[in-house]
């Protein structure tokens, strides 16, 4: 049967979001012929949509919902009410990353036995390993189109590159080149060519760089086996005696509340929605929440160490010309515990417009000492900085039933500590960071505080004992056969790299496995 | 600077006549404040035009940009000459003003140097009315499109074609 489907129709597979893990997934079944129904809680954007404005595009595509936040995180001091900087739209955050598309390094996959006992973490290793993984990030990087992976050249190299690449060459780092991004290098393929128009976090309007959001989901559309309903929040998942999921209620554009049968349900929700999705589902059966028998849905939460260093120079930059993302340097990522710390993190420039900087450079500070480095805006250069955090039972995403959405659901309180690792790797990295700018010049350095959390991560893990995780290596739940979760949330440990080429590896695993259950009769 | 809707323009007749002095930066007189050239003024409904020279010199030296006019500042806080704000910013700005008295000024704006009316401002720092008016000023004065060119910043480029044949690689001096 073709889609759109009806909604008593159990056949279906319900996917449950629609960015890197549920947006590729719906794509993959489709392609498979399996019949999916993809509820999406945001609308649809398309590159003509989107907007070359910081704010303007923040209002346009940013999940906006209230959202509670506690801990000693910075966030929750300078941004208590978005812990998140991601994506309520069509495409998820697909529509607004920079479009890093790094693998993990193959110790990535043992933190546990790599890095050893780590007081107050609670590291284990993936069920999974390198060697399983190397032909799904080889079908990833090729529905990216990554630049620097089968033969697709790298991107040029812009201003902020210049600079950047100047400066890890003079400190003596070896392994810096402008990325493997998944964002058209060359005019040979289907995509446009990216035009260096700076604005990637915004949507790119050329369609240059990957997004779910107009590559998977209108290639699954085609098929005719995948339905897509935007403006769709799904409030709960339902199930029957047997405890296996039947279904899921959702508020319809309208706010009219639907029912759609299911014979799976997938949730792909990013690491806030969909942990607050199984606990918002308790029943009588399952009074904790869906899949929560080990108690770990909602904890483990990961945001990786982030910071970020602008530095002002004598001369004109002009970082916000071309690539937003536009180079890396790897030397730090190795784990290599004499450095303070286990695990290690990337090194990837960045750069914000006048009112992004304005708002991120120094959250809360005023005076001259702030506006100085404003004026020198035009001669800034910036990096963000990316590695691995610690991954701690107690920082954790909880219902907060003080607070309602707008459906009078309980929204989410995120809980985040910095881990001391995260600390010493953090200040590791800004003194690196800025070590890179003084090496050409540098007059000023800034070590930047974190943004809201871009990379959102753990809160339903990946275990192969049940009893230390939400989901198995399949990203099946433990506790129900017909109930996977395929986002960023399933993360054992977060790894140093940033994270959607993994999540769209996995979900491209994930549907060949559900194709094969379902074949089998299993499911 | 692009004329916005309530950032008037006035003849410099128009202005003096009628007008006083506040501070150094700013002339008043009845519905409006200018500057003491009449290259901008600003006309208020709601607030006491003293009170609006008194925030536009407060938002300056919050943000101080030596090569950005008091117009963008203006701009930035005329938002606050509504019914529904008028008693907040007319408390804060008492309030702003008794700590200058308080430290010896003859008002906030009667503070000649800027250090003097940043220590001031330090004192209440962590006053909502304080944080309102810095937190508004964050997108207020740093999102007008007018205020980018004056940091360099290019805005849309989409339109252009982006940069890739317009200099995303031109620097020459690494």
């Amino acid at each position: 049967m073709a889609a759109p489907f009806d909604k008593n129709d159990d056949s279906v597979v319900v996917v449950i979001g629609t960015g890197a893990g549920g947006g590729v997934l719906s794509n993959e079944l489709a392609q498979k012929g399996v019949s999916v129904v993809a509820l999406e809680a945001g609308g649809r954007h398309t590159p003509q949509d989107f907007i070359n404005d910081e704010w303007d595009s923040f209002g346009q595509l940013a999940w906006l919902d209230p959202r509670t936040t506690s801990g000693d995180w910075r966030v929750a001091k300078d941004f208590s009410g978005l812990p998140a900087w991601i994506v309520k739209s069509v495409g998820g955050t697909t529509q607004h990353w920079a479009g890093a598309s790094l693998r993990f390094q193959d110790h990535e996959w043992k933190a546990a036995t790599t890095y050893g006992n780590v007081q107050g973490a609670s590291l284990l290793d993936w069920p999974i390993d390198a060697a399983e993984m190397d032909p799904w990030y080889t079908k990833a990087e090729d529905k990216l189109h990554v630049t620097r992976t089968g033969n697709r050249p790298g991107l040029p190299g812009n201003n902020n590159y210049k600079v950047f690449e100047a400066g890890a060459k003079s400190l003596g780092y070896k392994d810096v080149h402008t990325g493997r991004m998944a964002i058209s290098s060359s005019d040979n393929t289907d995509r446009t060519m990216c035009q260096q128009t700076g604005f990637c976090f915004q949507g790119c309007k050329w369609g240059a760089k990957w997004s779910a959001g107009y590559h998977d989901i209108e290639e699954g559309e085609a098929t005719g086996n995948l339905e897509v309903r935007p403006e769709s929040h799904v409030a709960r998942i339902l199930h029957n005696d047997e405890g296996k999921v039947t279904g899921v209620e959702y508020f319809d554009k309208d706010g009219n509340l639907q029912m759609q049968k299911a014979r799976v349900v997938c949730v792909a929700g990013n690491s806030f929605e969909s942990p607050r999705l199984l606990l918002n589902s308790a029943s009588s059966m399952f009074p904790d929440g869906l899949a929560n028998s080990s108690g770990q849905v909602g904890r483990n939460y990961m945001r990786h160490m982030t910071g970020s260093v602008y530095a002002v120079f004598d001369k004109p930059v002009k970082m916000w010309r071309g690539t937003t993302m536009a180079g890396i340097i790897t030397d730090e990522s190795r784990h290599d515990p004499s450095r303070g710390f286990v695990g290690g993190y990337e090194m990837e420039t960045l750069a914000l417009g006048l009112p992004f900087m304005a708002a991120f450079l120094d959250p809360g500070a005023w005076g001259r000492e702030f506006t100085t480095a404003l004026d020198m805006y035009e001669n800034m250069a910036g990096m963000w900085l990316v590695g691995e955090d610690m991954p701690q039972e107690t920082n954790r995403v909880t219902l907060n039933n003080d607070v309602k959405d707008k459906y009078g659901l309980p929204v989410v309180n995120v809980h985040f500590d910095d881990h001391p690792n995260d600390i010493a790797m953090r200040n590791h990295a800004y003194q690196q960071g800025q070590a890179v700018y003084d090496a050409v010049g540098a007059t000023r350095t800034f070590p930047t505080p974190p943004y809201p959390s871009t990379h959102n991560l753990g809160t339903n893990r990946m275990s192969e004992n049940p009893r230390d995780g939400v989901v198995n290596k399949w990203g099946r739940t433990h506790d129900i056969p017909n109930l996977y979760v395929s986002d960023g949330s399933v993360f054992t440990t977060g790894a140093a790299e940033n994270p959607t080429l993994t999540i769209v590896a996995l979900a491209i695993r994930q549907a060949d496995h559900l194709a094969s259950e379902m074949a089998a009769g299993n499911l | 600077m692009k004329k916005e809707k309530s950032v008037v323009s006035m003849t410099r007749r128009q202005l003096l006549s009628g007008s006083a002095a506040l501070g150094a930066a700013f002339v008043v007189g009845a519905g409006f404040v200018a500057s003491p050239t009449a290259s901008w003024a600003l006309e208020v409904q709601h607030l006491k035009p003293e009170t609006m020279a008194t925030l536009i010199q407060m938002a300056r030296d919050i943000y101080p940009h030596d090569h950005v006019g008091d117009e963008f500042y203006a701009a930035a806080v005329k938002g606050y000459d509504s019914a529904d704000s008028k008693d907040t910013v007319e408390a804060g700005i008492a309030a702003l003003n008794a700590a200058a008295v308080g430290k010896g000024h003859s008002s906030y704006v009667g503070a000649g140097w800027e250090r003097d009316r940043v220590d001031i401002l330090r004192g209440m720092e962590d006053s909502p009315f304080f944080q309102t008016v810095r937190g508004g000023l964050v997108t207020g004065l740093y999102n007008q499109k007018a205020v980018w060119p004056l940091f360099g910043y290019e805005g849309e480029s989409f339109s252009k074609g982006g940069y890739i044949d317009r200099g995303f690689n031109d620097i020459n001096w690494i």
